[in-house]
């Protein structure tokens, strides 16, 4: 298990220099010159000949790159925003969380939600509750998120005024970004649960299972979803990273300062530093799910635990 | 249909298609929108572009059915210019993915070693960043515009295509046909795109019909973000982001350009899941 944890962890290494270096040849062929956007139209040529010399935009890409490289390994400094002069580390710290926090909540409503209608629908197959689970997980799966968290606002905060349409400080802030980001998950979450549960629902063992005189409830629960649990935790994982991606839109349509508002607004602004160091850090966060949901696996299915040494 | 052998796979998925309901309905919608794609000058009651401020901000009316937005444009016409931009931008943007991701995966699958791995690493490498994240950085460094939009899209969609036609390449490439192929003196691009591809069509007609979809919506996405096709020029996404600071008043700029989206994401997924179906030979008839 060690030994399996050590070679993913060292495979990311390669990953994450590929995803920075994929970023500086991006940001090396953007038109557009930061020096002009920070320091305003104007600026004499030698104050941004001195910008350009400061933050090593006159060198070539391999230079800057390795530069990059070299200060965050070694010294853990990522450099400053051009536009905030504040350290790029410092922003990530500000913002991390509350991506992190709004990916993690609308994660567990979409799998508590998800697993609870999908099992559900599953015992209950073609009933009411069923079709129109069904129908409601069409629409959530079609719906763009950014759609869906307008018209949330529309409904929930400008006719009702029940919560507030913006911020995530309190509870009542958090919950209609964390329903809006949820929603496509959960939809698909709930219908990959339907189909694995129903396929696993007429296997042999769940009619041993009955046959021995279990309760329902210890038949469905234990029998039928443990073993229907590797291709949901699949979805979930993959569904994890997707909401990486999502919560730049919701933090969009919240005014949520998060780390995928702060990382559009940067590429927008030509902040290359910012933008640098919040995509390395959304793609080792998703490097470092993919590896949990990995672990999960093994932890669900013993047979693929000897696998993994 | 006629045309088609009556035992033939294509004939088969497509009378398993014709019973699937959901499917044909979203077929027709696709059709209809293609349809009103086409035909959008004839179709559009005004110019999407013409400003009347005049008629700023008026709510659906015999003259204006879905109403007008800040500038006085008619909202149903924009939408139905938007439908040009919306299907062009996923079709093309899906297109460029398959070509050069089924490329690389079809390489990748078949010669094996060292090339499968570089290729694949590289995919792994743009996997690791969320595709809406990918998409908004190329799109940045493309600058704005319709062409920059789809290959930013096209682009961050590639890995997935790569990663669907390796698989379906490797499962293919040990049968004995190939090796009857490669005794024949056939060479290797001949074998992948005569006697491989063919083989491996089903997985990726489905994978294209579902990322159609996924690329309209991260179009709409990057348009709601402003980094896609700019205003005057009517995008559904572009739409909603310049409804969105009027929802408190006129809640209905943001209603319609959304519907439009959703309704084209569900047609698709509706035609998607049913071809997954008819194509699936191990699905019980």
């Amino acid at each position: 298990m060690t030994r399996f944890l050590l070679r993913r962890i060292l495979a990311m290494i390669p990953v994450c220099l590929g995803v920075t270096f994929l970023l500086f040849s991006l940001l090396y062929v953007t038109p557009g010159d930061p020096a002009r956007l920070v320091l305003g139209e104007e600026a004499t040529e030698e104050s941004l000949q001195e910008f350009r010399r400061e933050h090593y935009l006159d060198r070539p890409l391999l230079t800057r790159y390795g530069l990059f490289i070299y200060n965050t390994v070694v010294h853990q400094d990522m450099g400053r925003s051009y536009m905030t002069r504040r350290p790029v580390t410092g922003e990530i710290a500000n913002t991390f969380p509350v991506t992190l926090n709004l990916a993690s909540g609308s994660i567990v409503l979409a799998t508590v939600m998800g697993l609870a209608f999908g099992i559900i629908c599953a015992v209950k197959q073609y009933s009411i509750f069923d079709n129109i689970t069904m129908v409601i997980a069409m629409l959530g799966i079609s719906t763009p998120l950014f759609y869906l968290g307008i018209l949330l606002i529309l409904w929930f905060s400008v006719q009702l005024q029940w919560v507030p349409s913006s911020g995530f400080d309190s509870l009542s802030q958090r919950l209609l970004p964390w329903i809006t980001l949820s929603a496509t998950s959960m939809s698909i979450i709930t219908r990959m649960t339907r189909s694995s549960m129903l396929e696993v629902i007429r296997s042999d063992y769940v009619r041993t299972a009955r046959a021995k005189g279990q309760t329902e409830r210890v038949v469905i629960l234990k029998h039928a979803l443990r073993n229907a649990l590797i291709p949901i935790i699949t979805i979930v994982g993959i569904q994890f990273g997707h909401l990486l991606g999502g919560a730049i839109l919701t933090e969009s349509v919240f005014s949520i300062p998060g780390m995928g508002r702060l990382a559009v607004d940067a590429i927008k602004a030509r902040d290359y530093p910012i933008v640098q160091g919040a995509v390395l850090y959304i793609a080792m966060a998703y490097v470092v799910i993919n590896l949990l949901v990995d672990l999960l696996y093994a932890w669900v299915d013993p047979k693929l635990r000897t696998q993994c040494r | 249909m006629a045309l088609l052998q009556k035992n033939s796979n294509m004939y088969l998925t497509l009378v398993r298609l014709r019973r699937n309901r959901l499917a044909i309905l979203g077929l027709l919608i696709m059709g209809a929108l293609i349809l009103i794609a086409i035909f959008a000058p004839w179709l559009a009651p005004y110019d999407f572009a013409t400003q009347d401020l005049i008629s700023a901000f008026e709510t659906p009316s015999w003259e204006h059915p879905l109403g007008t937005d800040d500038f006085g444009r008619d909202i149903l016409s924009r939408i139905i210019y938007g439908a040009r931009v919306s299907l062009q931008v996923g079709v093309l943007a899906v297109f460029i993915a398959m070509v050069s991701g089924g490329t690389l995966g079809a390489i990748a699958g078949y010669y094996g070693g060292r090339i499968d791995g570089v290729i694949m690493r590289v995919m792994d490498v743009l996997l690791s960043i969320p595709q809406i994240l990918l998409a908004i950085a190329i799109a940045a460094a493309l600058g704005p515009g319709l062409l920059n939009l789809t290959i930013a899209v096209g682009i961050a969609a590639l890995p997935t295509f790569a990663r669907v036609v390796r698989g379906a390449v490797l499962s293919i490439v040990g049968q004995e046909y190939i090796e009857a192929a490669h005794c024949m003196g056939a060479s290797d691009a001949w074998i992948i795109i005569r006697h491989i591809l063919p083989n491996c069509s089903a997985p990726i007609i489905v994978q294209s019909t579902l990322r159609v979809a996924q690329a309209i919506l991260a179009a709409a996405a990057l348009s709601f973000l402003g980094l896609g096709i700019q205003p005057p020029f009517p995008e559904w996404g572009g739409m909603l982001s310049g409804a969105r600071g009027y929802v408190r008043d006129y809640a209905y700029m943001t209603i319609f350009p959304g519907l439009a989206i959703m309704i084209t994401i569900m047609a698709l997924n509706f035609l998607g899941d049913g071809l997954r179906d008819a194509m699936d030979p191990k699905m019980k008839r």
